[in-house]
């Protein structure tokens, strides 16, 4: 097997100090193969979404050993090189696009910190690739849909041509159709550009589509990991996969 | 039996730039003493359906009906005072976040006995114990505990069993549940949901389950309207969701990813123009009351 393009190993993040420290992840082990996409399924609060702040440095606190293409990290700060391979698409499109400004400068000011050229052809590019076209170039967030706006964060995450996506429940405010726009245009990104994903969710049917194999987190640990073929045969054996199993499909009593 | 509620035309607008828009457009339905869902994505007027029979729809938007009675009494006329009596009291709502239900800074327990002495008139020691009662109704394991404690100690899923307590303290006809169970965890919503679903068996009370969530609505509840642009384009008993007939109905269900049917790409909903004015599939909803009226 070829070198994983990310590995992590005892990851451990942590917040606050004594006696008010949070430990949120506790000693995770993960290894994503490049063009793969790999999921990672828990309920709120059992640390997923910290597994990839911390990879990305949005959680200053952590121990362990993340390295992404060789590049090893540390701390909080990251290196051009690294923005330019990872980035990070999240779940509230909402929250994620600045108010004020619009879908052009949104790209171009990514574009510029990536230090790319020719930035006008690459906006027309990006919208189109997207699925948005160059209509959508001069409008404000407040004048897109929700599906629109998630189309744009992904638009901004693919600005520097990464290698890696970490997707943050990038479909849970979403709609069921619109979900299933946002989900087919992860499929295609992926095999046109030959992108890796790592995708947290908390729903095993999304996770199960996009995602070949998945680890099970709660309470900051990895409690199991699974090919996705096995999830849906059925064949999970530990106790909280089927746990989580059976609770996504409500029964009446 | 006649029913509980029952909405005909029910309309609701707001004025715009581009002139009034019309969030609700003619909605009708009865509600006996069962569990109906209303589906459809966001800006579908589900929610809207639920506010207006509430009177909760804040100027300049304006709610219009050929009737709107609870219990044969008309409840769309009645001056605010009166309306104030019925909301809570008769009829009572669940919104989809406890965080920004709860008043912050009051303890849990004063705010079910507060409520429930503006509904009841009952005295503060009667209150405290109904609000314990109803408290441990919701299963709460130690509701002295929890009647101390202020909203942000408590879970998510423990709050909206808290707010659940809360509506139900003054024993409403209707509970009106807007999206409960969506800011919960999967395994937290089955328990919200069973407490919800027992409590209402055992009062004999309608429910109005809002959703976008169309399996759980399949699951829980027992009639299903399907609201696409403020208005219900389809309404079923909801054993029978997966045979919806409707096109958009079924569009929402095929584009659910499935595990135990997986497929290369999703198919996406072609919206139709005429979804937004053609006929009701299944006009039968405002007679029959399959599943209802026990």
């Amino acid at each position: 097997m070829s070198a994983p393009i990310l590995s992590v190993a005892d990851l451990r993040v942590w917040f606050g100090h004594p006696p008010d420290r949070v430990d949120a992840v506790r000693g995770v082990d993960l290894g994503v193969q490049r063009g793969e996409s790999f999921g990672l399924v828990g309920e709120s609060g059992s640390g997923k979404s910290t597994v990839l702040r911390a990879i990305a440095g949005l959680a200053p606190d952590w121990s362990g050993r993340v390295a992404v293409a060789g590049e090893t990290l540390s701390g909080a700060r990251r290196s051009p090189a690294f923005h330019r391979r990872v980035q990070m698409v999240f779940q509230d499109p909402y929250a994620s696009l600045h108010p004020r400004h619009t879908v052009d400068r949104v790209l171009a000011e990514t574009l510029t910190l990536q230090g790319m050229d020719d930035i006008d052809r690459r906006i027309v590019r990006l919208l189109d690739d997207v699925g948005l076209g160059r209509g959508f170039r001069f409008r404000y967030p407040h004048q897109l849909s929700g599906g629109q706006r998630q189309r744009v964060a992904i638009a901004r995450a693919l600005a520097g041509e990464p290698e890696l996506l970490l997707l943050d429940e990038p479909t849970s405010a979403l709609d069921v159709s619109v979900q299933a726009e946002i989900l087919n245009l992860l499929t295609d990104l992926r095999a046109d550009r030959g992108l890796t994903y790592l995708m947290v969710s908390h729903d095993l049917a999304v996770i199960g589509h996009l995602c070949q194999r998945l680890a099970v987190m709660q309470a900051g640990e990895i409690v199991d990991r699974l090919e996705v073929a096995d999830l849906r045969a059925g064949r999970a054996q530990n106790a909280y996969t089927r746990h989580l199993i059976a609770a996504s499909q409500y029964q009446r009593a | 039996m006649s029913a509980l509620l029952s909405v005909r035309d029910l309309r609701v607008t707001f004025p715009s730039r581009q002139g009034v828009f019309e969030a609700v457009r003619g909605v009708s339905f009865d509600l006996g003493r069962e569990r109906l869902g209303v589906v459809g994505e966001s800006g579908s007027g589900k929610s809207m359906t639920g506010r207006a029979i509430l009177g909760l729809v804040r100027p300049p938007g304006r709610v219009t009906a050929q009737a709107l009675t609870l219990g044969g009494q008309d409840i769309l006329n009645l001056p605010e005072r009166e309306r104030r009596k019925i909301r809570g009291r008769r009829i009572a709502m669940v919104m989809q976040d406890p965080k920004f239900s709860l008043n912050p800074v009051m303890r849990v327990g004063d705010q079910i006995v507060e409520a429930y002495r503006l509904h009841s008139g009952a005295g503060r020691a009667a209150a405290r114990l109904k609000a314990l009662e109803m408290l441990e109704a919701v299963r709460i394991r130690d509701p002295e505990r929890v009647y101390q404690s202020y909203p942000h100690e408590v879970s998510g899923g423990m709050g909206q069993r808290i707010m659940i307590a809360m509506m139900l303290a003054a024993g409403p006809e209707i509970l009106i549940a807007d999206e409960p169970t969506s800011a919960l965890d999967v395994s937290v919503r089955a328990e919200v949901l069973r407490i919800m679903d027992d409590l209402v068996r055992d009062r004999g009370m309608g429910l109005i389950f809002i959703s976008h969530d169309l399996n759980l609505v399949a699951q829980f509840c027992d009639r299903v309207l399907i609201m696409y642009a403020g208005r219900i384009v389809e309404t079923l008993a909801a054993r029978d969701l997966h045979a919806a007939r409707h096109p958009y109905t079924q569009g929402l269900l095929n584009s659910l990813p499935r595990l135990d049917a997986p497929v290369e790409r999703l198919p996406v909903l072609e919206r139709a123009e005429e979804w937004r004015e053609g006929p009701l599939v299944d006009a039968s909803m405002t007679e029959a009351l399959p599943g209802g009226l026990r």
